[in-house]
């Protein structure tokens, strides 16, 4: 059952060359949901969504559906589009927003008129120059094709729609570092209450934010059916997931697979996904859902790709990534290199993160450099436990957001899996791996 | 902080009281305001929860998660910050868990991971937050052995702060004052993660009047002032709770010392007036009081130094003498003086004067002397009489009120602190200010309503406002008004909607130029308070303590506790003995009377006595200050420093400043607060109400004062406002940040105990055992006062509007002259401030770009200001905000050549002066 | 005076005017002068200051949280290689090693002619093509030593101008109209829905 027959609902467009263009787009069924959505209701639409339980795919899993009911009433309400994909190993937002940008637009569309957004912000990560371009041609072909802009096709329903770039830093991922972005300024996360953008976003109004993958779900949503949608996948986890495969398999790639049915042995192993360890060699462990999620070992293999699934087994599917590692692997540079990202995406705005991150770093490095000490490791743990006290999952923190606590994960599990790899470096003042 | 009384649990079933939530605090019951913060309402309750990011005076951040609790909620108990998170109702709450405890710990280590260690050397040893709570709630030693972040060691990001960026905690209290506060985001973090910094723009320096505001709440010793920097350890200062007596405001602070050098001044959190805030001005005047030591400047501090002896003109030179002998000499020339007339004898200035000094010498000019020429103003402000007559507001009042007029010069540039405090209401918006001011000012861009007026139109703009008269009747300008009929419709409309009759309307009265005469605003202020029955007013005059001398009868024509000369006669008959017959002359009218003797009518003046004051940088009008002072026989100099007037001066008479004299001063509002002392002033001078004594001696009378605080016994029994103002009121508890008169028996405050976080440096001296305030008071009324005596007379009673005085229309070359004040001015403050002087500006002749283009000229051009009196090369200024028509030179400060070139140009005389510029 | 010229600053103002509050257009605008000058020349920012109504110091600060964007003069060519986990695993670190060596220069560095600057960049979001080498922010999949050698050699002959344009460009495609919905007729919309939504929703509370 390594591969179901699950349609392909975000990448079905994806073969084509000129994927990205109106053309192609309108000879593909493109902009046919967004029609439909506008002869109905917003609620319906809502309520389609709802039916579908798309879970958010920007990490968190919110459904969204949810949070779209969340939505303060207010005269101005904001829709914001999160594409500043940068979580590491994650590389799926990156393909749609190149190879179907109008996707994007078709889906945020439909959400926008649904919770009756007043504007929308397509909020593209910088270092995406092509992506930008590419999303920016769209969002203009689409207000030149009625798709976007005044009475849109004709439906009575208006809303303009800005391509906003990121200009570097990861924590503008998170969504109101995100929307402090948006608003010019340095993208340092809200501290919270209060808890939702839905409450309170974009300059103070109600907002919704939403992964460029979800927003990429709904024009099919629309045209098949919540329950249609529902009906993939098990559970709360619904529809197909487009997984970022990397690390030492043979076919590293993005793949949409279909949620629950699919296990992680399936998307690493199967010949259509990864195809196995490259170089027949052994998986050592892997990283389930982006760097800030506790590491798996083979025993975890046959976990099903469920929200749930992964959650109640002490991980999470988090950003959709999946790096696998073989057993040449260094442990301790891994989680070095992982910490090594935080400590320098860290805002720097609450202590907790802005000064544990770099201390860990500093220690992981000495470590990995020949430089350790026994004491080391149960200060890197306890220094950890200081960020996220308790060191368990889901995280508690200290931080003001969950940047902070998602330091600890990756050198937790390297300390529980490879506590010997860690003694051998500071014993032999080295790397054994070379 | 642990002598708060823990609020007891409510008796009863906790009633639907709407403003009140209730939850426990530790396992013990506690109540709190509905919306206070957590780390408010448990410190309320007794319990202390360390912080550093929090500033009671600022909006939260929540980012150095120092005050993290447990707070229970729906996903069990979370860490939550303390000065983020409002209390809910039937929150549990708990700061001592374990939990809390490691994380504090960790906190605290995570702070310690970059920062120096280099306390030994650093100015905030002893009283820093960091240090002092890492020995209480931290964890004792670090782990940390890396590499630290390394910046360049300190570095200046304005002329008076120093930052060291190594030491920086990130916490945003600096970042957040600029923006927040003071309206200047000119820092701003810079950089991310480990590297945040906090950082100015290249060549734009964090160059605000309230920088030193950063330094002192800075938590670390990231930011120091080059003033005091390694200039004393925080545990050899010694401190008393005083008020600055830079400016009339009249801001609290703590006055800390070391060898009888005021070494430093940090603004204390007085709710009712500075809220914690100080300008870089009154915080460095420390320069300045202490001098240039002995003698004359010296290259180390180039201002004037300080007037240490008695000294007497002896064949054309000021000699050294004892105080009997100057007194003698002084006495002599005064009897000399007075012998064709006690209105002979002029006395001018008293603002730097205490209440008491003022008191002191208003009693020996009026009732011994026998003039009534007295003036604490030195034609820079509003006739005396009705600045006392008007219906006073309190700043808290005008801060809260739904209209505030602002008929005043650039509140910034004048009563600094207090533009803080409007800012925030006008930016709260809860208070909507209309602006009447000839050129655009700091609060311009805050207001509502701007009605930009020239000299001469106050009143026509005032009639205009109140509706009254329809006609907008002569705005002096062939042009017709600067204001546009849109800013007066909403103008109009604001008012309007304050209440009947100007209730809820607060106006600011002070002098915006003074190259027009006080009686042009003098009438626009009749107009309002005659159709505005109803508002209050605040006068925005400049000098220290210029309210208290007014209070104290230092004005022509009034008595002490704000009565008329008239109506105060008998009552001060019967105490003093003497009181002047007739109203005598003010500033303007005893100098005009000195420079030209019979001939400007009445009996001339023939002997100045000058209080703490230099006509000849502060008159309005130079030429005749220096034509006074030659004619005068007999100019006695009573002052601090020696400046320019000492060169006029027959007898100089050495006074103690500022913090170096017991007493109390009055500020805009009628507060009077007490000063502290500690210092003792140099050489052999005196306080003034001593030499008021003195001299009275010497003349033959005996004024009966032989303490300030005797004097303050005399005020309290004899000024109708002062009435139950008794020493123990103004020593009680509820008397710290002082006590507004006429004494308003329901308005004792609570005051706050000093947090010793937000006000670093003032408790760790108050650690020392010199307490300004502890605890939390509770006097909710003031001590007892005496049985009060006979009545005393009736105050003054609100003005009649007048009419308003003629103003000529310029010609068509002229540009119609403004010189409004600047905070860095000629003044002994700045100019005795070697970290001050440097900041003075130069002069500019500012023109609205359309006059300008007329003629040609383009910014940094140098032009001609051609005066009736004197003509001067300016460079000049494009400025939108200045109305065609006009032209702004900023009054005492350096240009063409001169100290004050706009006092060249003023012709104190004239109702309004006209210049030409040109281009050659 | 303006630093910008004519045209940047009529495009400067026309995405000022996409935002509902200036202050929004911060970014895009330091990716506009970027474009211009190749960084953030002082002057840039206090234009750009002015146009979004905050200080320089704001400016300066907000931009230099952000790697994109430059207060120095930069190279011509940006030269990023990621070294994160997936890169990491599939010889980053070596590919990085060897781009030193090629190059000339360390990590952070530029070539004395200012045409290349390294940098070694966090994840890219390219990882099936690991180890992710970008210039000036565009993909060019140089996984090889070999590769990144060619990627020099023709970068320096001016082989892939038309695909990688100078650094400080970051978009070639415009924006190509402003707003066209007027809010107020949405805020009015709006209200007609919502209104409509609880008529509705009453309706079905009542049945
Ligand atoms: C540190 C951090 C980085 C994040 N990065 C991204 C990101 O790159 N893209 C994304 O869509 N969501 C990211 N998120 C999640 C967003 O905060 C938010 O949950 C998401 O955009 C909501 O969209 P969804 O409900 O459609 O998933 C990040 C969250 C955190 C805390
Ligand atoms: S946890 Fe890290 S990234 Fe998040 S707010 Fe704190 S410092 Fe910034
Ligand atoms: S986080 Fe509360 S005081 Fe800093």
């Amino acid at each position: 059952m390594a591969v179901t027959d699950a349609p392909r609902i975000v990448t079905a467009r994806l073969h084509h060359e000129d994927s990205h263009t109106l053309e192609r787009f309108l000879a593909t069924g493109g902009y046919d949901g967004l029609r439909k959505a506008l002869a109905m209701t917003p609620e319906a639409v809502a309520a389609e969504v709802d039916a579908a339980s798309l879970l958010g795919r920007g990490g968190a899993g919110f459904p969204a559906g949810r949070k779209w009911s969340m939505l303060r009433k207010a005269p101005v309400t904001y829709l914001v589009v999160n594409g500043d994909e940068s979580e590491p190993a994650t590389f799926k937002d990156h393909l749609l927003i190149e190879g179907d940008p109008h996707q994007i637009v078709e889906g945020t569309i439909i959400a926008a008129y649904a919770v009756q957004a007043s504007q929308v912000f397509i909020y593209v990560r910088g270092e995406f120059a092509l992506g930008l371009e590419r999303m920016q041609q769209a969002v203009n072909d689409a207000y030149d094709a009625g798709a976007i802009g005044n009475d849109i096709f004709s439906s009575g329903f208006s809303v303009d729609v800005v391509v906003h770039p990121g200009a570097g830093a990861y924590i503008c991922g998170d969504e109101t570092g995100l929307l402090e972005s948006l608003e010019g300024k340095r993208g340092f996360p809200r501290i919270k209450p209060p808890y939702f953008p839905a409450v309170m976003g974009l300059y103070g109004q109600p907002t919704v934010v939403n992964n460029v993958e979800t927003m990429s779900n709904l024009p099919w949503i629309i045209l098949h059916g919540g329950a249609a949608f529902a009906a993939l996948g098990a559970g709360r986890s619904t529809g197909t997931r487009l997984f970022a495969l990397s690390g030492h398999v043979r076919r590293p790639g993005a793949f949409e697979v279909e949620m629950v049915k699919t296990t992680f042995r399936d998307l690493i192993y199967a010949p259509l996904y990864g195809g196995g360890i490259r170089g027949g060699g052994e998986l050592k462990a892997f990283i389930p859902g982006g760097a800030s999620s506790p590491w798996f070992g083979p025993a975890e293999l046959d976990l099903a790709l469920g929200q749930d699934e992964v959650q109640a087994a002490g991980s999470m599917l988090g950003s959709g990534s999946v790096v696998v590692m073989d057993q040449s692997t260094c442990l301790v540079r891994v989680a070095w290199r992982i910490t090594k990202f935080f400590a320098r995406e860290s805002c720097g705005q609450c202590t907790p993160c802005r000064e544990g991150s770099g201390w860990l770093e500093r220690i992981l490095y000495r470590i990995e450099h020949g430089s350790g000490r026994a004491e080391d490791l149960e200060v890197l743990l306890d220094v950890c436990d200081n960020i996220s006290p308790g060191l368990h999952w889901p995280p508690e923190q200290t931080t003001i957001c969950p940047l902070g606590p998602s330091i600890p994960p990756s050198i937790n599990s390297a300390l529980t899996m490879g506590r010997d790899e860690f003694l051998v470096h500071i014993k032999e003042g080295g790397c054994p791996l070379g | 902080m642990a002598e708060a009384p823990v609020t007891a649990p409510e008796a009863a079933a906790p009633a639907a009281d709407a403003d009140r939530v209730h939850f426990t605090l530790d396992g013990r019951p506690a109540t709190a305001r509905r919306g206070e913060l957590i780390i408010s309402a448990a410190e309320r309750a007794g319990v202390f929860v360390p912080r550093f990011c929090y500033h009671p005076r600022m909006s939260p951040v929540g980012v150095c998660r120092m005050c993290l609790v447990e707070v229970s909620g729906p996903r069990g108990a979370t860490l939550q910050p303390a000065c983020f998170v409002a209390v809910e109702e039937g929150a549990e709450v708990v700061t001592a868990s374990a939990k809390v405890k490691k994380a504090q710990d960790g906190v605290l280590e995570f702070l310690l991971v970059n920062h120096p260690l280099d306390c030994p050397v650093c100015d905030k040893g002893g009283e820093c937050p960091l240090q002092d709570q890492t020995l209480a709630y931290g964890p004792g030693e670090s782990r940390f052995t890396e590499e630290k972040r390394h910046f360049e060691k300190p570095i200046p990001i304005s002329a008076l702060v120093l930052l060291d960026r190594e030491r920086c905690i990130q916490c945003a209290r600096c970042t957040r004052f600029a923006e927040e506060v003071a309206g200047e985001a000119l820092i701003d973090f810079s950089g991310r993660g480990e590297m945040v910094e906090v950082a100015t723009f290249p060549d734009r320096p964090f160059s605000s009047y309230f920088s030193g505001n950063t330094v002192q709440i800075c938590p670390v010793g990231a930011l120091t002032a080059t003033p005091y920097r390694f200039r004393a350890r925080p545990w050899d200062l010694d401190q008393v709770e005083s008020t600055c007596t830079t400016c009339a405001l009249g801001c609290r602070v703590a006055a800390q010392s070391s060898g009888n050098r005021l070494t430093r001044l940090l603004g204390i959190d007085a709710d009712p007036v500075n809220q914690g805030w100080l300008c870089d001005k009154g915080r460095f005047v420390t320069e300045s009081v202490n001098g240039g030591g002995e003698g004359p400047a010296d290259a180390a501090h180039p201002g004037p130094a300080r007037i240490t002896e008695p000294l007497v003109r002896v064949g054309g030179e000021l000699v050294t003498v004892s105080w009997a002998e100057a007194l003698r000499v002084a006495a002599t020339g005064l009897d000399q003086a007075r012998a064709g007339g006690a209105a002979a004898v002029g006395v001018l200035g008293g603002a730097q004067l205490t209440n008491e000094g003022a008191y002191a010498w208003a009693k020996l000019a009026k009732g011994v002397i026998g003039t009534d020429s007295v003036d604490a103003q030195l034609g820079d402000g509003l006739p005396a009489d009705l600045i006392l007559s008007l219906p006073r507001a309190t700043i808290d009042e005008a801060c809260a009120a739904r209209v505030v007029v602002l008929l005043t010069g650039d509140v910034r540039e004048e009563l600094p602190v207090l533009f803080l405090r409007l800012r925030q209401s006008a930016l709260a918006g809860t208070t909507s200010l209309i602006e009447l001011a000839p050129t655009s000012t700091s609060l311009t861009s805050y207001a509502a309503a701007s009605l930009p007026l020239r000299p001469g139109d106050a009143p026509a703009v005032a009639r205009a406002l109140v509706g009254g008269d329809e006609q907008v009747a002569g705005p002096s300008h062939p042009e017709g008004p600067a204001w546009s009929a849109a800013a007066l419709e909403s103008a109009r409309a604001l008012l309007a909607g304050a209440g009947p009759a100007g209730q809820g309307v607060v106006v600011l009265v002070g002098r915006a130029s003074v190259a027009e005469d006080a009686a042009v605003t003098a009438a626009a202020v009749r107009v309002l308070a005659d159709a505005l029955p109803a508002a209050r007013f605040l006068p925005t005059l400049r000098r220290s303590n210029v309210q208290g001398a007014l209070d104290m009868g230092l004005g022509p024509g009034v008595l002490p506790g704000r009565v008329s000369l008239s109506s105060g006669r008998a009552w001060f008959l019967e105490h003093w003995g003497s009181v002047p017959e007739a109203r005598g002359r003010d500033a303007a009218a005893m100098l005009t009377s000195a420079a030209r003797g019979a001939s400007a009518g009445g009996v001339a003046t023939r002997a100045l006595i000058i209080l703490g004051a230099d006509p000849l940088a502060d008159f309005p009008d130079r030429r005749l200050a220096e034509a006074a002072l030659r004619a005068a026989e007999l100019v006695i100099v009573v002052g601090g420093h020696h400046t320019e007037i000492c060169e006029h001066a027959d007898v100089v008479l050495p006074a103690a400043v500022a913090h170096e004299r017991a007493g109390s001063t009055t500020n805009i509002e009628g507060r009077v607060s007490r000063l502290g002392h500690k210092l003792v002033a140099p050489g052999s001078a005196w306080p003034d109400w001593m030499i008021a004594q003195a001299l009275a001696e010497a003349l033959g009378e005996d004024l009966g004062f032989a303490s300030a605080d005797g004097v303050w016994e005399e005020i309290e029994q004899l000024g109708s406002v002062h009435r139950g103002v008794t020493p123990a009121v103004l020593e009680s508890a509820g008397a710290h940040d002082g006590v507004v008169v006429p004494l308003q028996p329901d308005r004792a405050r609570r005051v706050a105990p000093i947090d010793p976080i937000a006000t670093p440096g003032v408790d760790s001296v108050e650690r020392q055992g010199a307490p300004p305030r502890v605890g939390v008071t509770e006097a909710d009324e003031w001590p007892e006062a005496p049985a009060a005596g006979a009545a005393p007379p009736p105050v003054l009673a609100a003005p009649a509007a007048a009419d308003p005085p003629e103003v000529p229309l310029p010609d068509s070359y002229s540009l119609r002259l403004v010189s409004a004040r600047r905070l860095y001015d000629g003044g002994t403050a700045v100019s005795g401030s070697p970290s001050l002087a440097p900041l003075v500006p130069a002069a500019v002749a500012r023109a609205n770009p359309y006059d300008l283009d007329r003629l040609g000229l383009v910014a940094g051009d140098q032009a001609t200001v051609r005066g009736e009196r004197a003509s001067a090369r300016l460079p000049v200024a494009p400025d939108r905000g200045v109305p065609r028509g006009v032209l702004v030179v900023d009054f005492n400060l350096p240009g063409g050549g001169l100290a004050n070139v706009a006092a060249a140009l003023i012709d104190a005389g004239a109702l309004v002066n006209d210049v030409r510029l040109e281009s050659l | 005076m303006s630093h910008f010229t004519p045209e940047t600053r009529t495009r400067a103002q026309q995405l000022v005017a996409l935002y509902p509050k200036p202050r929004s257009a911060l970014i895009p605008l330091c990716h506009l002068a970027q474009g211009e000058d190749g960084w953030l020349r002082p002057e840039a920012m206090e234009e750009i200051a002015e146009l979004v109504g905050v200080t320089p110091a704001e400016v300066r600060g907000t931009a230099t949280f952000y790697d994109m964007l430059d207060i120095e003069p930069a190279a011509t060519y940006r030269v990023s290689i990621c070294t994160n986990v997936a890169c990491l695993l599939d010889g980053a670190l070596e590919l990085l090693a060897h781009a030193e060596a090629r190059l000339g220069v360390p990590i952070g560095g530029a070539t004395h002619d200012g045409t290349f600057a390294l940098e070694e960049a966090e994840c890219l979001a390219d990882c099936d093509f690991a180890p992710c080498v970008q210039v000036n922010h565009r993909f060019v999949r140089a996984q090889t030593a070999d590769a990144f050698d060619q990627l020099v050699e023709d970068l320096g002959a001016g082989k892939l101008a038309a695909t990688i344009p100078p650094h400080g460009t970051l978009q070639r495609v415009a924006r190509n109209r402003g707003l066209v919905v007027d809010p107020e007729r949405v805020a009015a919309e709006r209200a007609a829905v919502a209104r409509a939504q609880a008529e509705r929703a009453s309706a079905q509370d009542a049945r």
